[in-house]
């Protein structure tokens, strides 16, 4: 239980990092990485549109300006209206962190409460809660928000939010289930019951703050999700094109067969940009799993004893084994589930 | 009732909450197919909008559960309707000429890409700390960048730069699609570029999942036991540690099918490539709904049946299961 604190307190201290110098040191080296690359683009999205040398959307109309290389004026070059690809970076890059973040932050909590509930209420609403993030998982998304996103007239920002926020607990949900139900059988939790708490204080007091590891790498997981996605879903066109984020510059320069063209500096900053914000957060995911799991870590971990390169052991591990009795319905229910395939045979069962 | 025929259950449970939420999609969200027409030709008398609907066959009288039960029946008979974009051609049509190209190059290059994306997991992980696993982060990078971004690159450099590999297509111009040789080969040539991305993008994810667990099951009391009854290095690593960490593997395998798919549709917008996704984006930025909504069935169901063949494959390879099966 030492490890949960830790992982809160490093995510949301970055600014905290000179003040404990021990948090910062004792982090795994990727974990740094992902925090430090991370750090850097969300200084950019604050920063950046506060200083864009042009306007992202002014066309230059002399036609000296259009398709320029990389120049003293022009750092990342112009496209093909002369539009400066440096404005529409730094604009872009706060546009998709933000919608990013946003998702984020929405289909964790969906995630969160689906999974806690389904985990707490257990039997009947537990089965129907996991059958129904199970069809979620398996219908594919992609097509989806496709789907959604080409109902809606004007395909702008909020719409994109919503409907990615709406499928994008799923995943979540899983794991704190997994999660919720490993501690809910834990002796603090019995004794809190004991000692007459209600079970919203339960959850909210004893339960979820011993998950923030998890919740952490699920909110990472789903900003990546949403980044991906939006920037997918923008570069095929279906998003507002008149806004500037990554996957709009992405969706115009392939339109405007930049890449025929040869004009590198217009496709491979937005699409490094996005590349790099990808890695950042599978850095910060890795390192927090490696946190939770140090056998994971690289070998530079290890240690030399007695002339052999030992690595730290397992510690006790965080997905005990579950092992429920369902009865009726709920065992009924959970029974479709793919999962069942590796419940423990009951005795008397198997004639 | 067998595991797999529960599983079959289940899916179909997915595939009618898929074809509920196609329906019922339409009918909430403001605006109809209708309307956009009408909007995009403004010469049009509002008398019109009867003619249009005759004409997409949208107007069902009667209850919305009339409709709902109708639109089931015209599923069931594989009767999508009429395609806006391309009319007169059904919608099933359309859907029968992308299909198989998606199906045999994401098919095949998915495949591929588990095979040695595990194969390389078990190396790595066995391994643990040795240069496959120092490669990783290199990896990680080539899984963070976006599909297409990455399939772009390929482009520039192979198709544009070296002339290696055809600029997109799924054949040579002027050839007739047909069981004969120039035909073959050249949609073999057209597709191992876009092939080549999934499988490198995709290869990493793999080799990740399966490193890690293989590390863990390396630690297990058994493989210790195999090592010390003095069994080659060879027998350990393949029949006890990497026979039990590819359960999970599967497990996640038929989790990522969805992810898969979605990311071989922006494939074939990259490449122009004719299979569903292409079809799918020119549906929507033509607000082709009929087809749109067609497209996205046909995916799902895909995506299920390619699910249930992964439970029928853990079935298999999973004792635990098999002993199971045979005892009920």
């Amino acid at each position: 239980m030492t490890v949960a604190p830790a992982i809160s307190t490093e995510l949301t201290a970055v600014t905290q990092e000179a003040a404990q110098p021990g948090w910062w040191r004792r982090m795994p080296t990727k974990a740094k990485a992902g925090v430090v690359l991370f750090g850097l683009f969300v200084l950019t999205a604050i920063i950046g549109p506060l200083v864009t040398p042009y306007d992202p959307s002014y066309q230059n109309p002399s036609p000296g300006v259009s398709m320029n290389a990389p120049s003293a004026a022009h750092l990342l070059g112009t496209t093909q209206s002369g539009q400066d690809v440096l404005s529409q970076l730094l604009v872009g890059i706060r546009l998709t962190l933000e919608l990013g973040i946003i998702v984020g932050v929405v289909a964790t909590a969906l995630a969160v409460i689906v999974g806690v509930t389904a985990a707490f209420l257990g039997g009947f609403w537990d089965e129907l809660l996991s059958l129904v993030t199970n069809v979620f998982l398996v219908i594919p998304a992609l097509p989806l928000l496709i789907v959604l996103l080409g109902y809606f007239p004007n395909r702008g920002e909020a719409p994109t939010i919503i409907v990615l926020a709406l499928l994008g607990w799923p995943w979540g949900a899983r794991v704190m289930r997994a999660q919720t139900l490993a501690i809910r059988n834990r002796d603090f939790v019995a004794a809190s019951r004991e000692t007459g708490e209600r079970t919203w204080r339960i959850i909210a007091v004893e339960i979820v703050p011993n998950e923030v590891s998890l919740i952490a790498a699920s909110f990472v997981n789903t900003v990546l999700y949403a980044i991906g996605a939006s920037v997918a879903l923008a570069f095929i066109g279906v998003a507002d094109l008149n806004s500037w984020s990554l996957g709009t510059m992405l969706y115009w320069a392939q339109s405007q067969q930049a890449l025929q063209l040869g004009a590198w500096w217009w496709f491979v900053p937005p699409g490094l940009a996005v590349a790099l914000m990808g890695t950042a957060l599978v850095l910060l995911n890795t390192g927090i799993d490696e946190l939770g799991n140090p056998r994971l870590r690289d070998a530079s971990s290890a240690s030399r004893i007695a002339g052999r390169w030992l690595k730290p052991a397992d510690p006790t591990p965080v997905l005990s084994e579950i092992s429920q009795r369902r009865n009726g319905f709920a065992g009924f229910l959970h029974s479709f589930s793919r999962s069942s395939l590796l419940d423990k045979a009951e005795a008397g069962e198997g004639r | 009732m067998s595991f797999i025929i529960r599983r079959l259950v289940f899916y179909v449970v997915a595939a009618w909450v898929a074809l509920t939420i196609n329906f019922f999609i339409p009918r909430l969200v403001p605006g109809n197919a209708v309307e956009s027409i009408m909007s995009k030709f403004p010469n049009l008398q509002p008398a019109a909008y009867r003619a249009i609907e005759a004409m997409l066959g949208v107007g069902h009288p009667g209850s919305i559960w009339h409709q709902y039960w109708a639109y089931l029946v015209d599923v069931a008979h594989l009767n999508f309707g009429t395609s806006t974009s391309e009319y007169p051609a059904q919608v099933s049509t359309l859907l029968g000429e992308a299909l198989p190209w998606t199906i045999v190059l994401v098919g095949t290059a998915t495949v591929i890409a588990f095979l040695v994306g595990t194969a390389l997991g078990i190396a790595a992980g066995w391994r643990h700390g040795g240069g496959l696993d120092r490669v990783l982060p290199g990896l990680m990078f080539l899984q963070a960048i976006p599909y297409f971004f990455f399939a772009l690159i390929l482009l520039e450099l192979f198709a544009v730069k070296l002339h290696v590999f055809p600029i997109g297509q799924g054949y040579g111009q002027g050839l007739i699609p047909g069981w004969h040789w120039d035909f073959i080969s050249s949609a073999v040539y057209h597709s191992l570029l876009p092939a080549l991305t999934i499988v490198l993008t995709s290869i990493a994810g793999w080799m990740l999942q399966m490193r890690n667990v293989m590390i863990t099951t390396s630690g297990e009391d058994y493989v210790v036991a195999a090592q010390a009854k003095g069994l080659s290095n060879r027998r350990v690593v393949l029949t006890y540690a990497a026979r039990n960490a590819i359960l999970p593997q599967l497990q996640g395998f038929a989790l990522a099918i969805g992810f898969v798919v979605s990311g071989a549709l922006i494939m074939e917008i990259v490449f122009s490539y004719p299979g569903i996704g292409l079809l799918l984006v020119n549906s929507v930025t033509s607000n082709d709904y009929a087809l749109t909504q067609a497209i996205f069935l046909v995916i799902t169901f895909t995506v299920l049946l390619a699910n249930l063949i992964v439970d029928v494959i853990i079935v298999f390879v999973d004792p635990r299961a098999r002993a199971r099966e045979a005892t009920r």
